[in-house]
């Protein structure tokens, strides 16, 4: 009933071509654009733009890096962590050493050098698939840790090896409360998730696809396979590396390579695979599930034990908590193994039939 | 139906949950309890926890709050992860009816992520013997308080503690010392320090790193050996530090030999070691044992009306515990010094807590009415110098209890200060911050 495209006629091939074909969709789309920009900087407080959106947004950004690389052009990836960490260091780095570096222009330098290292990570690809690639993008999550740790350049040489990310000044204005750091995140993932979506509509993003379903195939109708494969590592360390930048500069402050360590790099593989592999609304899905279920079952397990008068020792509470997050990946890996982002699709395709059954 | 009434429970629950915690009465002082009860280093952030909360219960029930004012706190579990932390420490600044008093972040890794917001938000961020050791300029970092004794300082105590068992400093020449440490943020801080000391005192240092979580330590051990050095230094943490004892079992070096850091000491960290423990010796800002008068009235006021925190009664007295317990006295004592100031039997800001905390001067005296001689040492800072204590008392296991074999040693202010300083100017460089001049704070 509201959800029909009975009247919407396309008469020009970029009408066609837009990522929103159908009418409602695109209202839907821009009214939660604005909704984020204009709105949610009016009504949220320090602690949602500090601990819940901030980051929510930065992994959206790391969970679609990996995505394209995983998603779209096969290449199951465990590195992920560390190319983030490579973005924050260089980042850092670049903000330090260069003096009046702008700080997009150093965000912009850091993905290209995670990209670098993204590059020379993804030659193993060129030869093994898979599990097994995967396992050697392991030694480069480990490797690149090593590296921050051992190189005391990449540190400032401080004692301890944390680094703490300068302040964000563009063209004059000043970045330095936590709205302010949410809406300039916001903008970056906004603009990077579009470049995203019209990268993988185009010739690149079908070929990463081709590749993706069956190499040998799309090798045979001339698709360049070491061109496509590091062209893909390549984009995806470039939205890690950036992400990684963000994390550094817009949500923590500082960072350890700790930080970035293979935990991390598990978790956004988690947010592609509950999000929805292949899929750019996907990432967004899975990073929302994965970042904001812990702390939603923390305060909702604050609040039961509240009303219900007993206090629940407080290490049982964090148990209960990760028991039932483990619980909840497994479920809805058993429910919708294609993840968050069909269950959207299969919601959309139910609206168009209703209030009809059939 | 079925399902709207789930969702209305639910509703009614988060709302129910949300409006308790709003409810804020006038005369409270809100500590935050963002510690770790979960993970690797459980015991640790379990026992410190406990006795801080029990302390705070004691002050409650003995002397109805500071003057007046009750401790109030609540719980978040940091994991000790640094995202985690700087969200409990989000969630947490703003409870109470003046904020957050100060915060424990207790994990080196939150208190370098904590620097920048708690002193954006001038709440007072307390490392008591960890955290960022150049912090203890307080003219660089106004609102970040390294207290009792930072690394740097409690490592040139080890050195002269090795130099007493050594017969003189000047013997320490030509000795070789292997520093075994954490491969994180916390482990690597001492590793300049012990270089000056090793041109200064003309001994040799190998810097072996364990790579987190520590429990397979077999190479690094094998490396000891070969080495054979005169000490080896311990600065683990969790479950690194009985592994360290195990291998050094397995490898045949003497455990008498090796001198753990105060994250190294605890009951936690030698009894799963086991025999192996044995002659091990660790340094600490704080003791064990429940026979002290303040542990005692804590059974008395707290255990003894069921309220206690810890469930396994016998971890009353250990070293992680009353190191808790210390944590608490120091909040204590700053609020209620913030209180002479500001106005007694009124809820403290963070704020004022800040000055509390620079004026705080716990000497011997105010130790006997607290009931803790010996327990800590006494305590001054100021506004320059946010360390206050700089000495540690050193303890050896002898497979039942730690037993302490030396006073208290202070650390060489002479030259950890001037490099605690230098550091400090370089961050200042860094950030562009003005240090400030004490001279004409001073009030």
């Amino acid at each position: 009933m509201l959800y029909r495209e009975a009247g919407q006629f396309k008469s020009s091939y970029a009408e066609d071509q837009r990522i929103f074909p159908i009418l409602q969709d695109r209202i839907a789309f821009w009214a939660v654009l604005v909704f984020a920009f204009a709105v949610v900087p009016a009504i949220a407080n320090q602690y949602w733009f500090a601990a819940i959106l901030t980051p929510f947004l930065i992994f959206s950004l790391a969970a679609l890096g990996l995505n394209i690389l995983t998603g779209y052009a096969g290449q199951l990836s465990l590195g992920t962590a560390a190319f983030m960490a490579v973005g924050a260091f260089m980042a850092y780095n670049f903000e330090l050493r260069v003096p009046g570096m702008p700080i997009l222009v150093s965000f912009a330098l850091a993905g290209l050098c995670a990209a670098a290292v993204g590059i020379v990570f993804g030659l193993p690809s060129l030869r093994i698939k898979g599990f097994y690639l995967a396992v050697a993008t392991l030694a480069c999550q480990f490797f690149v840790l090593w590296a921050l740790q051992r190189f005391g350049w990449f540190s400032n040489y401080s004692a301890s090896g944390v680094i703490t990310a300068g302040k964000i000044e563009i063209l004059g204005v000043e970045f330095d409360t936590a709205a302010e750091k949410y809406l300039l995140t916001l903008a970056i993932v906004s603009v990077m998730a579009l470049a995203a979506k019209n990268l993988m509509r185009s010739e690149t993003g079908r070929a990463f696809m081709a590749v993706r379903d069956m190499d040998v195939a799309a090798s045979v109708i001339g698709i360049p396979i070491m061109k496509t494969k590091l062209l893909a590592f390549a984009i995806s360390s470039f939205y890690c590396g950036v992400a990684g930048a963000l994390y550094a500069f817009c949500y923590l402050g500082t960072v350890e390579p700790e930080a970035f360590n293979l935990d991390l790099s598990f978790r956004v593989l988690f947010m592609i695979i509950i999000g929805g592999v292949g899929s750019i609304l996907g990432s967004f899905l899975g990073a929302a599930f994965i970042t904001l279920l812990p702390i939603f079952l923390n305060l909702f397990f604050g609040a039961v034990s509240h009303l219900v008068g007993v206090e629940i020792p407080h290490a049982w509470l964090s148990n209960i908590e990760l028991i039932i997050f483990g619980a909840l990946i497994v479920f809805f890996l058993v429910v919708e193994p294609h993840g968050l982002a069909r269950l959207w699709q299969i919601g959309k395709e139910k609206l168009r039939l209703w209030p009809f059954p059939h | 139906m079925k399902r709207n009434a789930f969702a209305l429970a639910i509703a009614a629950v988060a709302a129910a949950g949300f409006s308790g915690a709003a409810l804020a009465q006038a005369k409270e002082q809100f500590v935050p309890a963002n510690f770790y009860w979960v993970g690797p280093y459980a015991p640790g952030g379990s026992g410190i926890a406990g006795g801080m909360l029990d302390y705070f219960k004691l002050i409650n029930n003995r002397d109805g709050g500071i003057n007046g004012v009750k401790l109030t706190w609540e719980k978040c579990e940091t994991e000790y992860n640094n995202a985690r932390g700087v969200e409990c420490y989000e969630r947490s600044k703003n409870k109470g009816p003046t904020g957050a008093t100060l915060i424990h972040p207790l994990s080196t890794g939150i208190t370098y992520s904590l620097i920048e917001k708690g002193t954006q938000d001038k709440i007072p961020i307390v490392s008591i013997g960890y955290g960022r050791t150049d912090a203890a300029d307080g003219r660089v970092f106004p609102y970040v308080f390294p207290m009792i004794t930072t690394y740097w300082s409690q490592n040139t105590a080890k050195v002269k503690f090795m130099g007493m068992k050594a017969g003189g400093m000047d013997k320490l020449k030509g000795k070789k010392i292997v520093n075994l440490y954490h491969d994180s943020a916390y482990g690597k801080e001492t590793i300049p320090v012990l270089d000056a000391q090793a041109k200064m005192y003309g001994f040799q240092v190998t810097h072996i790193p364990v790579p987190h979580p520590g429990n397979e330590q077999q190479s690094q051990w094998l490396q000891i050996r070969q080495i054979n050095p005169d000490w080896v230094i311990l600065r683990g943490w969790g479950v690194m530090n009985p592994t360290a004892l195990k291998a050094a079992a397995r490898a045949g070096y003497p455990r008498d030999k090796i001198i753990g850091v105060w994250w190294s000491g605890a009951e936690e960290d030698v009894i799963p070691a086991g025999d192996a423990a044995k002659g091990y010796i660790a340094a600490g800002f704080n003791v064990s044992g429940s026979n002290y008068p303040v542990v005692q009235e804590i059974m008395k006021h707290v255990y003894a009306k069921g309220q206690g925190e810890m469930e396994d009664k016998s971890r009353i007295g250990s070293i992680y515990y009353n190191r808790g317990v210390v944590f608490g006295i120091v909040t204590v004592e700053a609020v209620r010094k913030a209180q002479e100031r500001f106005g007694k039997g009124k809820p403290m800001t963070g704020e004022q807590v800040r000055w509390g905390l620079e004026n705080l001067n716990i000497d011997e005296k105010r130790l006997k009415e607290l009931g803790a001689t010996g327990f800590m040492q006494p305590l001054k800072l100021s506004c320059a110098d946010h360390e206050g204590g700089g000495a540690v008392k050193f303890q050896q296991w002898d497979g039942k209890q730690w037993k302490v074999i030396t006073d208290w040693i202070p650390a060489d202010h002479k030259l950890v200060r001037p490099m605690i300083e230098e550091s400090a100017a370089k961050y200042a460089k860094e950030k562009g911050i003005t240090p400030r001049d004490c001279a004409k704070e001073a009030s």
